[in-house]
């Protein structure tokens, strides 16, 4: 077993009375992909705020490499190697393409705080490297405005590679893309993992998607963990097969 | 070396066609006088200033002018901003190549004029400005002024508080220069005429958005037997009318700055306050011969009653002129000496500028609110000259520092 | 002393209510405006105004039928108001639909300017006092105390509509609408609703509500000419207060505002020129999002449109800039005095703007208060030089640093919140700052202000004085210029663009923002100490709610997506409001309709046009 490098326990989250998220315990590996899913509203997002920062857990633990890090601020977890995605995808949209992403290069290399000197002057070839890496290279030019969702979806994991991430949260990386660019998309993430050692925790709705590049699957329903395991035990999961088709729910629909 | 005017500049540089000012044709051996005042935020006060001022520009024009030269006056708008006042005291001086200042209506505006003339050594006759930093605190060389300043006017009426029985005093006053001046002064001169007065409240309502009610009840609480009023415009209007409501004047007198002037007491109409002591202008009665013919020449010309504003907008120009004849040059070094003690008759009496301070004698009216066919009139006025409201020449040289 | 017996207790809330209930019939139709349309409405105290001389000028028509004709006026003068909103509405703001929500905002603006000589011409510059109102003209006795009937009235009027509302909201269809519109206006367009009827009766209701609360002060108030922007400042903070989009909360602000106004008279007379601004900042300190607010009903005032990249500037540009230098460098040898000295000024107006666009268009933070700085920094030259007798340099030096002092001290209170409410936070710092400068007389002047703030030699002469204004702003713009293209720089525009995104990829949004706060301002007080040389004396009126609105207007007419809008802006507002102010009678008129044109042609401002043209002669040229 390799090294954990996150751990999560007893998450709970609450939300005028409804309680979105009830204990919830989970661990990702250096170089593996786990899928978060599960049916809309079962807590994913919520799941994922809670480890990014974004939400404050009503209670359990938290930890990035053994570091508790429960209730940190983003920011604060990003210097601990945490990168996200968004549901809601938001790049820089006044930007370009690889002023996005040197934009977080200077963040990691803690030069924000320059008042002088041009940005576009610094990094802009370790730029051209990760967007190498997102398949993003040719449109370094073009400003993130005008950009179509699925590329946006790649600068927003461009910035968040920018950062040499150990752990790397997407919440629905796909949503929004054609088939092919999912599956393309999923690769290269599950590639990235393995070969650098990424942890990779998402969410998906595509099926197909999880199951071709997920290590281990993790069921959330109302908040509360159904099912864990390799997708070939997930697939044959009936509680989770009745959760799925019992809800009327396509697999494929996207929230 | 070709030197741009104003617009010239325009057509240049910042690339607007200049819009408005028709291009009068102007004499060329006028004398020019550039007038700057808040004519879009002041512009009840100063349309009948306007015209006052253009009556005797006219008159003085058609006498043949000052030494053979006539009168123009370049205006312009300060919007109610001493910034803008002071840009385009800059703009008259440098680009319309004026020989005199004058204007202004606010005392912070006047105060910016009266600094642009001592640092450009150009006369300025400031005409409505009352507060008295500008002849004494901060008085300059350069400046003159006409009307009769807050310290004269609430030494007017301390003459009348001093005569009431009331003892206990509560003030209300526009909270900025001119209303704290105004009570200032009013308690200093009352304790000194009358050292058994106490004062037991003292309001100060943010200028044109006095909370009316609030205020009146405040003024209650304290249990008055006077009340000395410096509100003017809609604050007093609606002063007057809420206090009448809520019973706030009965059995008590009231003493009140500037309330008999035509510009503040007509827009309250058959709701002025009767019975209160004021400082104004009774235009209707005032029947001296100087006044008889400036009415009607003004009712002649504009169809209507002058008002206060109209009488200073008309002797500053008269003073200017005077002033321009005294020194038989438009050399302002000359004109500041020829204004030093320049006497003159205006439709209220003769009036002098004194040599020591700049302030003129011009006094006031003091009287009582009646009503006369459902309109507020001064009755039982008074002209009181203004040089007997100054305080004594050694007062005055520490008051006035610059000399 | 006042001692506060259980009458004067009784009777200074009444006080407060009956302020409340006038207060609230305004706010009310301002916060329903804004909760469906989003649109800051300027122009909400120009209802209220015409309202007033409406309803004065009806009841005189109507004088004849008594008591009815009174109340026929009250109805009549609102009903035309709403005419008027809905007018405003169909000719103006539905062409600004899509413009990012300030330019709504600079529209409404040029309404205000338009209506406030309309109302001049019509109604003419003399108070106007109204009738009582019939059967409302005595008073009761409450204690020893009287207490006016109509008062009375006015306390009753404020819950009686707000139940209005209530049931209009919960019972009717339009209602249905207007509360989801408030909460999510894309559900509504997605609801496959008519927007524009929508919007349009949304506006009739504001300002027919607005235009009631006018009518209703005729037998309290005179009407006069400077209703429209005293009333809208207040009701403003109300709707802030209350928090945005809760007409509840609105009500409770106006009453808290009230009765603090009221008893606030009693014990610190003084303090009634800011009163509504202490209540205001520290409800906001303490609630972020007012007393009824909620963080999910977004508060709106985006700044900038999405698609505004910034480009440094091209080589054409740069010769252009430097031209343009060279041909101010040199006025001294060829033009007067005025043009030299009306070149300084705008020189200094254009850092002005700058400093604000470094905020607003950089930084996401609209701010209404922006002129504190600037006024900070000029009466830090102008005690520097005056009082202090520093050399010139020093005093150029403590303009900035006592701006950005302030601002570090503002940006701390103020970066916590967003849109709305940071602006009108912003505006409570401002005025309060405004305050102490009127007030804290022995240091100040007070409202007469320091005077003798003049340059000495060699800058005391126009042509000294315009190089030093050149050397010195274009090293201001220069820098900020520099700055917004650093990496703070990218930083600042990354916590506009998505602030999430941003603190997640390790930029802290906040800091960022404190730190762009306080820059912004001391670039501001740069330009106030120049200021303050410039004019040779400083008043308080630098740091009045009409200089940020001047501030805010040259950014926004000058094109917020661009480095240059704000300087372009500054020149063109500055320079035409400066010749129409000298030249033309209704200048306030003309200056209304051309904002307005400009808005409506260019709702990106000038230089969005310009880039725009620029775009197209570069595309045909490529493709011939
Ligand atoms: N900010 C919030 N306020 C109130 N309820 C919320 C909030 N965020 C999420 N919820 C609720 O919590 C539940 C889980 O939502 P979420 O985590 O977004 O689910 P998922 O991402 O799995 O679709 C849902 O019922 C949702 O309505
Ligand atoms: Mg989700």
């Amino acid at each position: 077993m390799s090294t954990k490098v996150l751990e999560v326990e007893g998450l709970r989250k609450r939300f005028h009375g409804v309680e979105a998220v009830r204990g919830v315990d989970l661990t990702v590996c250096a170089g593996e992909a786990v899928a978060l899913i599960g049916p809309n509203g079962a807590g994913k997002t919520t799941c994922f705020n809670m480890i990014g920062g974004q939400l404050r857990p009503d209670a359990g633990r938290v930890r990035i490499k053994g570091e508790d890090v429960t209730g940190m601020s983003p920011r604060l977890l990003w210097q601990r190697g945490v990168g996200r995605t968004f549901q809601i995808t938001a790049a820089f949209a006044s930007m370009t393409v690889r002023e996005n992403v040197q934009l977080a290069l200077h963040a990691k290399a803690k030069r924000l705080n320059h008042v002088f000197g041009r940005m576009t002057a610094n990094f802009g070839d370790e730029a051209d490297a990760v967007l190498d890496r997102v398949g993003m290279r040719a449109e370094a030019q073009r400003p993130c405005a005008f950009l179509a969702y699925g590329d946006l979806k790649r600068i927003e994991l461009a910035i968040a590679l920018a950062a040499a991430p150990k752990l790397l949260l997407m919440d629905e990386p796909t949503a929004g893309m054609a088939p092919g660019e999912r599956v393309q998309l999923m690769a290269l993430a599950a590639s990235l993992a393995k070969r650098e050692g990424i942890a990779v925790l998402f969410t998906e709705h595509d099926m197909d998607v999880v199951f071709a590049h997920a290590d281990r699957i993790i069921v959330l329903d109302r908040g509360s963990i159904l099912a864990e395991g390799q997708p070939d035990k997930i697939k044959a999961d009936p509680a989770v097969r009745a959760v799925y088709l019992g809800a009327g729910l396509a697999p494929t629909a996207s929230a | 070396m070709t030197t741009l005017d104003r617009r010239g500049f325009l057509a240049g540089a910042s690339m607007f066609a200049s819009l408005g000012a028709p291009a009068i044709l102007r004499a060329e051996d006028a004398i020019k006088i550039g007038e700057v005042n808040s004519y879009t935020a002041q512009p009840a006060f100063l349309k009948p200033y306007r015209q006052g001022w253009d009556l005797a520009l006219e008159k003085v024009n058609a006498a043949g002018g000052v030494d053979g030269r006539k009168l123009e006056t370049i205006f312009r708008d300060d919007g109610g901003k001493p910034e803008d006042a002071v840009r385009y005291a800059g703009d008259l001086i440098d680009a319309e190549k004026v020989d005199v200042l004058a204007g202004g209506f606010l005392s912070n505006i006047g105060l910016a004029l009266a600094d642009v003339a001592n640092q450009r050594k150009r006369l300025y006759v400031a005409s409505e400005p009352l507060t008295d930093a500008l002849v004494w605190a901060k008085g300059n060389r350069y400046t003159f002024r006409l009307r009769p300043s807050t310290y004269m006017q609430a030494a007017m009426l301390v003459e009348e508080a001093a005569k009431l029985p009331a003892r206990r005093w509560a003030l209300v006053a526009p909270n900025y220069e001119y209303g704290q001046s105004a009570n200032r002064w009013f308690k200093d001169l009352l304790k000194r005429a009358k050292p058994e007065v106490e004062f037991v409240a003292e309001q100060y309502p943010a200028l044109g958005k006095m909370d009316v009610g609030a205020t009146i009840q405040a003024l209650e609480a304290s249990k008055p037997e006077a009340i000395f009023n410096v509100t003017f415009g809609g604050d007093l209007t609606n002063f007057v009318r809420q206090g009448t409501t809520r019973g706030l004047f009965e059995g008590r007198s009231v003493v009140s700055m500037l309330t008999g002037e035509p510009e503040y007491v007509d827009p309250l109409g058959a709701e002025a306050p009767v019975g209160w002591i004021v400082t104004g202008y009774p235009y209707g009665d005032l029947d001296t011969p100087q006044h008889v013919a400036f009415r009607n020449a003004y009712k002649a010309k504009f169809a209507e009653m002058p008002k206060l504003g109209s009488v200073v907008g008309y002797e500053t120009v008269n003073s200017i002129a005077a002033a321009l004849a005294k020194a038989g040059s438009t050399d302002n070094e000359k004109l500041v000496s020829a204004l030093e003690g320049l006497k003159l008759v205006t439709v209220f009496g003769p009036v002098e500028f004194r040599a020591i301070d700049h302030q003129s004698t011009m006094g006031a009216f003091v009287g009582k609110i009646a009503l006369k066919d459902g309109l507020g009139v001064m009755s039982n006025w008074s002209y009181r000259d203004g040089a007997k409201y100054l305080p004594p020449d050694s007062e005055v040289r520490v008051l006035r520092p610059a000399g | 002393m006042t001692v506060l017996t259980p009458d004067i207790i009784l009777i200074q809330a009444l006080n407060g209510l009956a302020s409340a209930s006038s207060l609230f019939l305004v706010a009310s139709g301002l916060s329903i405006i804004f909760g469906v349309t989003r649109v800051v409405n300027f122009a909400h105290g120009s209802f209220y105004m015409l309202g007033a001389y409406l309803g004065w000028s009806l009841t005189r028509h109507l004088a004849s039928f008594g008591a009815f004709g009174f109340w026929g006026s009250v109805l009549g003068a609102a009903l035309i108001v709403g005419g008027i909103g809905i007018l405003v509405e169909m000719l103006v703001l539905r062409r600004l639909r899509r413009a990012p929500e300030l330019y709504p905002l600079l529209a409404t603006f040029g309404v205000v300017l338009i209506v406030q000589d309309a109302a001049l011409a019509i109604w003419g510059p003399e108070d106007l006092l109204g009738p009582r109102a019939p059967g409302l003209t005595g008073f009761v006795s409450i204690f020893a105390s009287r207490f006016p009937v109509y008062e009375l009235f006015l306390i009753a009027v404020g819950p009686l509509l707000l139940g209005g509302l209530w049931l209009l909201f919960r019972r009717t269809r339009f209602g249905l609408l207007v509360r989801a519109a408030t909460q999510d206006r894309e559900m509504v367009a997605a609801l496959g609703v008519d927007e524009r009827r929508l919007f349009s009766n949304v506006f009739f209701l504001g300002a027919a509500l607005a235009g009631l609360g006018g009518a209703l002060q005729l037998p309290r108030e005179a009407v006069n000419l400077n209703m429209d922007v005293s009333v809208v400042v207040e009701a403003f903070v109300v709707v802030v207060v209350g928090g945005l989009g809760s007409l509840v909360g609105a009500y409770v602000a106006a009453v808290l505002i009230g009765i603090i106004q009221a008893f606030g008279i009693l014990f610190l007379p003084k303090v009634t020129l800011v009163l509504v601004f202490l209540v205001m900042g520290i409800v906001l300190a303490v609630r972020p999002f007012g007393l009824f607010g909620r963080s999910a009903a977004s508060e709106g005032l985006r700044t900038v449109a999405q698609e505004s990249v910034l480009r440094p500037l091209s080589t054409s540009s740069r010769i252009l800039f430097a031209l343009c230098v060279l041909l101010i460098g040199a006025m001294p040898l060829f033009a007067g005095g005025y043009a030299m000295g009306i070149v300084a000024e705008l020189l200094i107006l254009a850092v002005f703007a700058a400093s604000l666009h470094f905020l607003m268009g950089l930084g996401g933070m609209a701010s209404f208060g922006h002129a504190a700085f600037f006024g900070i920094g000029a009466y830090g030259a102008a005690l520097a030089l005056t009082a202090l007798q520093w050399p010139i340099a020093a005093c150029l030096l403590a303009a900035p640093l006592g701006a950005g002092l302030a601002g570090i001290f503002a940006g701390w209170l103020c970066v916590r919140l967003s849109g709305v409410y940071l602006a009108m936070l912003s505006l409570a710092v401002a005025q309060i700052a405004w305050a102490t400068s009127f007030q804290w007389v022995e240091v100040t002047g007070g409202d007469n202000g320091i005077l003798g703030v003049w340059p000495p030699p060699p800058f005391a002469s126009r042509s000294g004085f315009l190089l030093l204004t050149l050397v010195l702003t274009a090293a201001a713009l220069a820098s900020l210029r520099i700055a917004a293209f650093s990496p703070f720089g990218y930083a600042l525009r990354a916590a506009r663009d998505a602030p999430r995104r941003a603190e997640a990829s390790g930029i802290h949004v906040r800091a960022t923002q404190w730190a762009a706060f306080a820059i912004a301002a001391a670039f501001a007080g740069v330009a106030g100490g120049l200021y303050a040389l410039a004019k040779g004396s400083v008043f308080p009126t630098y740091l009045a709610i009409s200089k940020s609105v001047d501030a805010l207007i040259m950014v926004l007419l000058g094109g917020i997506g661009s480095l240059t809008g704000p300087i372009i802006g500054a020149f063109a507002f500055g320079g035409l409001e400066a010749e129409l102010m000298a030249s033309a009678p209704f200048w306030r008129a003309i200056l209304g309709v051309v904002i307005l044109a400009l808005v409506i042609v260019a709702p990106s401002g000038i230089t969005g046009v310009l880039g725009r043209q620029i775009g197209k002669r570069q595309k045909s040229a490529a493709s011939a």
